[in-house]
């Protein structure tokens, strides 16, 4: 019995999940990067309706670049807590959805971390995802967007990009990274004309400025290939996360926006011509 | 002539309410946006029982009849006469339990003094000295080993002492018909039965043949007392629905059966609502008011139980389930407005646990219904779907569910129904050689008990499959008297005569603990299972070392055991012969009762700790199916109906947020997740739509949720009035997309 599978049951994408890749050798971990025969996952879920289009398999990915303060899982910030998963089983793993996940008009989505810390593995699961006729979603922070050749995006039916805040310092200030390698994917994707939903988390104090909101708006409704915004109301359920790492979390004090406050960033999404929830 | 601008067809030759449909209903492929909101007088009907409704919640019953019911037993009875527009009450007063000790009269004194009600001294005489029961029948034909097991709870909620019921009357004929042409046909079924030699058998159909011809004499008199005369067929919609109603109230005037199910009758009516809607004397708003008006009826059907079978099915249920849409065989969609009509019922009256409705789902089905009825089930949590391409293909078109989950054919079959077999419990039997793993008494056959510290699957399976084959045995007997008894002792004369002579009979026995089964074996196979003994050498604990896949999560390693109970036991069973020949089935449902199976069952190898709750039904167990609804789902799907062809029940509970984030998205999601499991092999669905705090927060003021309705297996229940245990139970459950948020 491989335990991989066993250990893949956690109880929710919430569940705090740690070290489950520490005995793999390092060596072993840079070779299945190389390759992307193997990759490292927190965990994946089934019926699954708020991660792209229709009824979903969500795959989330260990390890990611950036260091959002308001991350909710940042347990998967680093790739060793992440369990190894060959691209074989993976894809047996998805096989067994497939007629559903046609019949839900659903599909595939790797989420994260961030899914292009092991781009190579992405994109043979993705290739072998559409070669079984499966709608494949990639929910990125598209700042590792240019590790991705063009017959890479091929097998990329939607891109869930995640936008933040237009202002590079406030954008260093929030993640810990630059913002041009994203907003130059993004425009990338829209020369290929590959749809993107936006993901828009909106942190009061942080990200919901409204000249700001205006600003990554306009950016977004002039790429021409952004379908629809989703703008996700700051959350604290992955507060006790932070606390169980021992990592400094900012956001203790900060309340889930009101409903008012949502809507008032989706006026201005819709402002710029876009479809905002 | 009542029969005026009918298709003519061979319903006017023969008794046959199907045929009619066929020939005369018109498919309604369009939304609800025709449908009409409650008027002021429905809304004063129903004030009226909102009232009664909270004084009965405080005193458990609101007022007893002890006449012994029967069809005429009890003077008309109205909620405000004035005002009614189908009426028909079980007693003279609504909310009005009555008495009916042909089933067991032991259980009717119980009822009477745990409400406060002293027994009429007249009823006792007749009853104990003059009157046999089915209850006193059954314990004088049980042997020694049904009264171990049901002492020792390895079967448990045999109907004995109190009316089997899962029996449906083709009410309908009544509307189609009128009763004097039924009589005649009884008459006719009789009288061809002259020339056969009186054996056993056919003497028992002669009598019961009489019994229903005099029951439908009863249903005419009883209709006159209110003013009707069903002799003669329905002439116009509300008469259908007044006729229908009238063959149906006469059933539950005379049994007090576990489910008294109304079969599958909005199709057929709506041909009457069409009929006068294209003659002008029916509005929308007047036809929406006549369903309403015949499911406020529904909703107060009463029968007078005890607090012992409310732990085993809990909120007062009756199981007056409808059967609504499904596809003809002829690819016509069996959708009509009246489908329509009574669903919206759930808004113009609140949501409710009864009528039972419950939709034959099939991805055909056209787009305006499913997405009407996936919104009900949303907003009301009141609903659950079967598929209609697994039980069209077994029992035609135009077949209903007696219960929850149990298809049959309308008015050509029945079924002897009862208990469950705990199957978990067997499993510890086979390991302890026969003893209860909590009494430490030899209740099974002395068998080797497992020897040494770690349990060896091969070990076990054998061993449990000798004690499956001696209870499969135990349990075929109990039916066979039960029903034997009931026949003889409580025959439900009205609901067989809205039946076809001989009809198909199934037997349909239960089984209890299929995911924990699943997963002890699991363990067993899987990791390492050290068994823990008392003083007497019975192993009462487990310690299990490592890992083991868990059923529901789309895992063959585990799932194929859970098939692999199912099928094995179901071929057991067959071995028995059964009463009347009847075809066995069985079911893998428990509506509340997971929560009592689980009380008298110790340690289970997979973890689970004594006195814990099963999973109801075919769900995987509380928490462990961790891959989301559609693995979960995936899984159930993989019982075969073949060996469970009396259904098998899943119930999903979803938050709103887990089915989208915008509502028009919940609808088409959980409409397509229908879809995805009924156009594979998923059997049947409970839809919950429900955030765990509104229910934590009911637990604490259950005054602020009056009407706030949960689906549990194969069924709807008032959450509120649910014991303490079946709430936890129920909020332990695993609730998908609970804390799904959009990783960023």
């Amino acid at each position: 019995m491989s335990t991989e599978q066993v250990t893949l049951q956690a109880k929710s994408p919430f569940e705090l999940r740690v070290n489950l890749g520490k005995e793999v050798p390092e060596a072993d971990v840079r070779s299945a990067l190389a390759s992307g025969d193997m990759g490292f996952l927190h965990s994946f879920t089934t019926g699954a309706t708020v991660d792209g289009p229709g009824v979903r398999v969500v795959a989330w990915t260990a390890g990611c670049m950036w260091r959002c303060l308001y991350c909710h899982n940042p347990d998967t910030w680093t790739m060793s807590n992440g369990i190894p998963v060959t691209v074989a089983k993976a894809v047996e793993e998805l096989r067994k959805y497939r007629q559903g996940l046609k019949a839900m008009a659903g599909g595939l989505t790797v989420s994260g971390g961030e899914p292009l810390m092991q781009h190579r593995f992405v994109e043979k699961l993705f290739a072998a995802a559409r070669g079984m006729g499966i709608h494949t979603a990639l929910d990125t922070n598209g700042y590792y967007g240019d590790r991705l050749s063009d017959a890479a995006l091929d097998t990329v039916s939607l891109v869930l990009l995640d936008l933040k805040t237009s202002d590079p310092e406030r954008h260093r200030a929030l993640t810990g990274m630059d913002n041009a390698p994203t907003h130059a994917f993004a425009r990338r994707l829209a020369a290929r004309r590959l749809p993107i939903w936006v993901r828009y988390v909106l942190v009061p104090g942080l990200t919901d400025d409204p000249e700001d909101v205006a600003k990554t708006a306009a950016f977004a409704g002039a790429l021409g290939n952004v379908e629809r915004v989703d703008v996700l109301p700051f959350h604290q359920m992955g507060q006790f996360k932070w606390k169980k790492l021992g990592l400094e979390y900012k956001l203790e004090h900060t309340s889930p926006p009101s409903n008012e406050l949502v809507e008032q960033a989706c006026v201005l999404f819709r402002n710029a011509g876009l479809k905002a929830y | 002539m009542a029969w005026n601008g009918f298709q003519t067809g061979l319903w006017q030759k023969e008794i046959n309410v199907r045929d009619f449909i066929q020939q005369n209903y018109e498919p309604y492929e369009g939304d609800g946006a025709f449908l009409k909101g409650p008027t002021a007088r429905t809304e004063h009907i129903w004030d009226i029982l909102k009232k009664l409704f909270i004084e009965e919640r405080k005193k458990g019953v609101l007022d007893v009849s002890q006449i012994p019911s029967s069809i005429t037993a009890h003077a008309p009875g109205y909620i405000d006469k004035d005002n009614e527009i189908i009426v028909g009450l079980q007693t003279d007063a609504p909310l009005k339990r009555a008495i009916m000790p042909n089933g067991g009269f032991r259980l009717v004194v119980s009822a009477l003094k745990t409400y406060g009600y002293e027994p009429d001294p007249h009823v006792v005489e007749a009853f104990s000295k003059y009157r046999k029961t089915h209850n006193d029948a059954v314990f004088d034909a049980y042997t020694a080993d049904v009264r171990r097991c049901r002492s020792s709870h390895i079967l448990t909620g045999l109907p004995d002492a109190y009316g089997r019921g899962r029996i449906i009357g083709d009410y309908r004929r009544v509307a189609l018909y009128g009763v004097k042409r039924l009589i005649e046909r009884k008459q006719e079924e009789k009288s061809s039965l002259d020339e056969h030699a009186s054996t056993d058998d056919i003497i028992r159909d002669r009598e019961e043949l009489a019994e229903q011809i005099r029951a439908l004499k009863e249903l005419q008199q009883m209709a006159t007392s209110y003013g009707f005369d069903v002799s003669r067929p329905a002439a116009s919609a509300r008469e259908a629905v007044q006729w229908l109603y009238l063959g149906y109230l006469a059933g539950v005037k005379e049994q007090n059966g576990a489910a008294m199910s109304l079969g599958r009758t909005s199709t057929f009516l709506d041909v009457y609502f069409q009929r006068d809607m294209a003659a002008g004397t029916l509005t929308e708003e007047q036809a929406q008011e006549i369903i309403d008006d015949f499911v406020i009826k529904l909703r107060i059907i009463r029968f007078l139980r005890t607090p012992e079978y409310d732990d085993l099915f809990a909120g007062d249920p009756t199981w007056v389930t409808e059967s609504i849409a499904g596809m003809g065989d002829d690819g016509r969609p069996l959708v009509t407005k009246t489908s329509f009509r009574f669903l919206q019922t759930l808004y113009n009256l609140g949501p409710a646990p009864e009528p039972n409705l419950t939709i034959w789902h099939s991805p055909r089905l056209p787009d305006g219904f499913r997405r009407f009825a996936t919104q009900v089930a949303i907003d009301t949590s009141s609903l659950q779907f079967e598929s209609d391409e697994i039980m069209r293909r077994t029992w035609g078109d135009d077949g209903a569910i007696a219960c929850c989950v149990s298809p049959m054919v309308v008015g050509k079959q029945m079924q002897f129904f009862g208990a469950r077999a705990n199957l978990a419990k067997c499993l510890l039997y086979a390991i302890n050689g026969g003893r209860d793993e909590i009494s430490g008494e030899q209740v099974g056959p002395r068998l080797e008990p497992v020897q040494g510290e770690v349990l060896d699957f091969d070990d076990v399976l054998g061993k449990f499959e000798r004690m499956m084959d001696w209870l499969a045995g135990v349990y075929v007997n109990a039916m066979n008297i039960i029903h034997y008894m009931h026949d003889k002792y409580a025959y439900e004369r009205l609901e067989m005569a809205l039946h076809d002579y001989a009809p198909l009979r199934t037997m349909a026995f239960g089984m209890a603990g299929m995911s924990v089964i699943a997963d002890s074996l699991s363990a067993i196979k899987f990791a390492k299972v050290r068994v823990v003994r008392d003083k007497t050498g019975l192993v009462t604990d487990y310690e299990t070392e490592g890992t083991f896949p868990m059923f529901g999560n789309n895992d063959n390693r585990v799932d194929h055991l859970a098939t692999w109970i199912v099928s094995t036991f179901m071929t057991k069973l067959r071995k028995y012969p059964t009463y009347r020949n009847a075809v066995h089935t069985q079911s893998i449902l428990t509506i509340t009762s997971n929560v009592v199976y689980g009380k008298a069952t110790g340690n289970t190898p997979d973890g689970r700790r004594q006195g814990a709750p099963f999973a109801p039904g075919a769900n995987p167990m509380h928490g462990r199916d961790s891959h989301g609804i559609h693995a979960s789902a995936a899984s159930v799907a993989k019982i075969p109906y073949r060996d469970a062809a009396d259904g098998i029940s899943l119930t999903a509970s979803l938050v709103p947020q887990g089915l989208g984030r915008v509502p028009e998205d919940r609808i088409t999601n959980l409409s397509n997740m229908l879809d995805a499991f009924f156009g594979s092999t998923g059997y049947h669905m409970n839809v919950n739509v429900l955030n765990r705090d509104t229910l934590l927060d009911a637990m604490e003021h259950p005054e602020k949720y009056p009407s706030l309705t949960i689906r549990v297996s194969g069924y709807a229940v008032n959450f509120v009035r649910l014991t303490r245990e079946q709430q936890m139970d129920v909020i332990n459950r695993t609730f998908h997309g609970g804390d799904k948020v959009a990783a960023t």
